[in-house]
């Protein structure tokens, strides 16, 4: 992240969103919203000093609640750039008008509670769209107690927790008394696999972090046992199968296939209680420490980004490739491309892979004067063309658009963002809209000719 | 309902191991040797359960079960293990530590034919055959059992009456007691 904020030919555009975009491959106009973050990004040095002596605390978003930030803040340690943002909704000053001493003691002088929202138009020859998951609300899980029981955490709460930066400087504890736990239970499959919750996938991460999070447990405090329900374990990876056996041999992690059906208190502890499909029975766990293995999800607003994008999603809100095995990283609509977790649940090493390949097949557009494109794209001819823009609804890709000649409003189709689908050709009501090669006079000769051959070969009187 | 023994779940496990070696942590529950195993069907639980229990720390359940005591120990399934765990080698194991343990044994009849076998080899160097079969029919308390196969196989020489007898019995005593002495020193 740093590196790249260095690059001459790289623009960071952070705290900001893509509101708009119009155009097509190579020709990109996108409006960006740059959000105020009141402190002047020229100016500031990244002292620290203003976070240091802000007096609001709030939960951190960072943290997932469990530790506290400032009014001004940065999300975390290494972020780029190295400033500071002000939440307005906590800080003194935006909620009562006062404080202001984060502007009183910036020795550059860089708080500017003056600025405002900017909307910048640029043009862009192709578009990555990198936007990430998020993960799925065990809360769906009445029986897992998630959000009722304190002691019930996802696998981020625990991995923020292992992070000695993080809110608990490394420790893992139980939320509710700040103890070490002893017995720690994993569930795998937390929303994924799972049909009822609409989720049948797999989310692909989960067998191998919790893999991880096992190891560095007992690595850690060599006192804890892992116990990981689970229904299969999908370690399909370079070295991953590896991994997993080493929990469970040389960390004597205990896998237990099955999945869980109810967690409930009891005195301190949490009575887990499973099955173990292995050994044919059910068993019950008293657990100090249970952390879900979610699904992994889209982004709440990834469908209103695809929208602004014009690119397909699926049923869940990833968005869909072109060719699941030919080209997994473009889109449909030509110019962006799709990498990482927006478009389905990917490990590290598939989306550094998948990066590298959007960023290459954006390149080549960018490297060409001329772009080649398949022919057999639409076209409206203008001379019969009524006007009505009824193929302008109906296209998919928004590949039309109305223009004005001698003040008559017709439609045309730009033919880089055209696929020939020919929605437009069976819509328009005086044919003036028709796909290259398959207009409706060429249709009528072939089906002539068929004919012609047919009646030539008798075959007509055959099947009457 | 059967709770996991969060005290020590590796107890079972790491005393196996200390016995003969063999790490049931590597096993993967693939199924192999019960897949493999020629008798299996008569197993109370199949020889990758009994891995399992031992993974789970359920002593109780596997020195009771019978698969032990009818394993013929062939290796059938150390053999064709993907983990190479010697299962035969742990059920070997685990018929010791049932005996040791003073459980109701899953297959009394195999433990009873057992002693009866090895007493008559103490004794002679040799299996004989027609004691072996009386002790053991008497010991089952079915007399008769085999008695119509005796004069079938008395008359083709294969009963002997008096049996045979090495001509070092004393060697074989020595075995006998060696290992006698190995398994007092064990424990």
């Amino acid at each position: 992240m740093t590196e790249s904020s260095h690059d001459e030919n790289i623009e960071l555009m952070t705290y900001a969103e893509v509101v708009d975009v119009k155009g097509f491959v190579g020709n990109f106009d996108v409006t960006i919203r740059k959000k105020p973050r009141y402190v002047d990004m020229t100016k500031c040095t990244g002292c620290g000093l203003c976070i240091e002596k802000c007096p609001t605390k709030v939960p951190s978003e960072w943290n997932l609640d469990m530790g506290l930030r400032k009014s001004i803040y940065k999300p975390f340690g290494q972020a780029v750039p190295n400033v500071p943002v002000i939440d307005t909704e906590h800080c003194l000053f935006f909620t009562k008008g006062r404080c202001k001493i984060c502007q009183k003691l910036c020795p550059a002088g860089a708080v500017d509670y003056e600025q405002k929202e900017e909307l910048v138009t640029k043009k862009f020859g192709a578009i990555i769209v990198a936007t990430g998951f998020t993960q799925f609300d065990p809360s769906a899980y009445g029986e897992y107690g998630a959000g009722k029981f304190k002691d019930v955490i996802t696998g981020l709460h625990l991995e923020r927790m292992l992070d000695t930066s993080g809110p608990t400087g490394g420790h893992v504890v139980r939320p509710s008394d700040q103890t070490e736990p002893k017995n720690i239970v994993f569930i795998q499959c937390v929303g994924s696999r799972d049909e009822s919750k609409g989720r049948p996938y797999c989310s692909r991460i989960c067998c191998m972090y919790t893999a991880k999070q096992a190891i560095l447990l007992k690595d850690h405090y060599p006192e804890t046992q892992s116990y990981i329900f689970y229904i299969d374990i999908r370690a399909a990876g370079k070295n991953y199968e590896e991994f997993v056996k080493r929990a469970q041999r040389d960390y004597g992690a205990i896998y237990i296939r099955g999945r869980v059906s109810k967690i409930y208190e009891k005195g301190n502890k949490l009575i887990v209680r499973g099955v173990d499909t292995l050994a044919g029975r059910q068993v019950e766990l008293e657990a100090d420490l249970v952390v879900l293995a979610t699904a992994v999800v889209p982004q709440p607003d990834a469908i209103d980004l695809a929208k602004i994008l014009n690119i397909p999603y699926d049923q869940y809100g990833f968005y869909t490739e072109a060719h699941p095995k030919l080209q997994p990283v473009e889109s449909v609509t030509k110019g962006i491309f799709l990498t990482g977790s927006c478009q389905f649940p990917k490990d590290i090493p598939d989306s550094v892979a998948t990066t590298g390949a959007a960023s290459v097949r954006a390149c080549e557009i960018l490297s060409k004067d001329e772009l080649v494109l398949d022919p057999k794209v639409a076209f409206v001819n203008p001379d019969i063309c009524s006007g009505c823009l009824n193929c302008v609804e109906v296209c998919p890709f928004n590949a039309i658009e109305p223009i004005v000649i001698n003040g008559k409003t017709i439609a045309q189709v730009i033919p880089t963002l055209c696929h020939g689908c020919g929605n437009c050709a069976s819509t328009c009501r005086t044919s003036a809209a028709n796909v290259q090669g398959f207009t409706d006079d060429q249709i009528y000769a072939q089906v002539a000719s068929v004919f012609e051959i047919l009646k030539k070969e008798n075959f007509l009187e055959l099947s009457e | 309902m059967s709770y996991l023994n969060s005290q020590d779940i590796h107890q079972f496990r790491n005393r196996v191991l200390a016995l003969n070696g063999e790490d049931v942590s590597r096993c993967i529950q693939c199924g192999k040797c019960s897949a493999g195993c020629p008798i299996s069907p008569e197993m109370d639980l199949q020889p990758n359960q009994v891995i399992r229990f031992i993974q789970i720390n359920d002593p109780a359940t596997v020195l009771k079960c019978s698969t032990m005591w009818i394993c013929a120990s062939c290796q059938t399934c150390s053999v064709r293990c993907p983990e190479e765990i010697d299962i035969a080698k742990i059920m070997d194991s685990l018929r010791k530590l049932a005996l040791e343990a003073k459980v109701p044994v899953g297959e009394e009849k195999v433990v009873k034919f057992d002693e009866i076998f090895l007493d008559s080899i103490r004794k002679r160097g040799r299996v004989h055959e027609l004691e072996l079969v009386m002790k053991y029919n008497l010991a089952l308390l079915q007399p008769f059992k085999d008695a119509h196969l005796g004069p079938v196989m008395f008359a083709r020489g294969k009963l002997g009456i008096l049996g045979h007898k090495i001509k070092e019995v004393r060697k074989i005593k020595e075995i006998f007691k060696n290992s006698r002495r190995i398994k007092q020193s064990e424990s």
